[in-house]
């Protein structure tokens, strides 16, 4: 006997996004699922990013790792308001994690939330958080190739940082070659050249998140 | 290794569908995955192998996987054009708004069983 199901294998996922989707809408929070490789520098952009925020933009941080506090007990000490979740071996976050993280955060008094994704350039991609913007760093050292080796990751970016800039010259990082390959696999990604360490760009960056966190306010407001 | 992460959720899928049409044993499993997914086949096959271990619904069971193509369609001229080297731009109007409409499947297609 035949049993057409044609149903999704991440369904279960979908149905949880869905959900997230609706009560990050209903707070008018605007939310974004950052991801990159282990040791991009997700957790200094973050740092530097709630400073210069402060107190303009109320910022959540729900960090995803393997193992270890480490990331949210720097996060909070940025002034940010943040919260951790191990995922005890899984590669990625779900749905459903965020789900039940967001609830230890004060969803009424914030502007964003930045949901920092375990450092992994394939498997997140396939996991649908309830985010409006899909934000991947990228780092100099890494090489300037990692769109074309995570296309699918790259393709799904709304807007994509490249950081570390302050070391380029000390590598081979062809950024003309970067600048190319994004605009053919996604060229509506928003491009952003920074130095978590030096400052760089944070600004410009910065400008980017309060463009959309007006935009979820206003539609919340039902401006 | 998110695979086994969506095989666990295939496999749950089957076992409600089973239980619903009386399948006491399946024979095989049909999935459709699609190139522009994070889902690669070989890994797939390989943790169907281990959770099939010891569980008697799926005893002798095949795994089939059938991989979509990436075809997009240009937003400006309507083009619909498959998608090769990753370069997501209309060969016609060389337009860079283009919607993957092929590719993005991750899907239980059917079941087969007794």
């Amino acid at each position: 006997m035949r049993v057409v199901l044609r149903s999704k294998v991440l369904q279960s996922n979908e149905q949880a996004a869905v959900a997230n989707r609706e009560l990050f809408g209903k707070h008018g929070l605007a939310v974004i699922n950052m991801m990159s490789s282990p040791g991009s520098g997700k957790t200094t952009i973050l740092e530097q990013t709630a400073r210069t925020l402060q107190g303009e933009v109320k910022i959540g941080v729900i960090e995803g790792d393997i193992q270890s506090t480490l990331d949210a007990e720097r996060i909070a000490s940025s002034g940010a308001e943040a919260v951790q979740i191990n995922t005890e071996g899984a590669c990625h976050l779900d749905a459903s994690m965020v789900a039940a993280a967001v609830q230890e955060l004060p969803m009424s008094e914030l502007d964003l939330i930045v949901v920092e994704n375990v450092g992994n350039l394939v498997c997140p991609a396939e996991f649908d958080l309830g985010e409006d913007a899909r934000v991947i760093v990228l780092s100099v050292t890494e090489g300037n190739d990692k769109p074309l080796k995570y296309p699918v990751m790259f393709r799904q970016a709304t807007a994509i940082v490249v950081n570390k800039v302050d070391l380029i010259e000390h590598t081979d990082f062809d950024r003309a070659a970067l600048e190319q390959d994004i605009k053919d696999l996604n060229p509506r990604a928003q491009l952003f050249w920074v130095s978590a360490r030096t400052g760089e760009g944070i600004g410009e960056w910065c400008e980017w998140l309060k463009r959309r966190v007006a935009i979820r306010r206003g539609s919340a407001a039902g401006v | 290794m998110h695979e086994l992460a969506l095989i666990q959720g295939v496999l749950d899928s089957v076992a409600k569908a089973a239980q619903k049409n009386d399948i006491e044993r399946i024979s095989k499993i049909k999935l459709v995955v699609g190139q522009m997914t994070a889902a690669l086949p070989h890994a797939l096959r390989f943790c169907f192998e281990v959770e099939k271990e010891g569980n008697p619904l799926l005893e002798g069971a095949e795994l089939e996987i059938a991989e979509e193509e990436i075809v997009a369609r240009c937003m400006d001229c309507g083009r619909e054009f498959h998608v090769v080297e990753l370069i997501f731009r209309c060969p016609d109007c060389h337009s860079g708004g283009v919607t993957v409409i092929k590719g993005r499947e991750l899907y239980i297609d059917y079941i087969e069983g007794e």
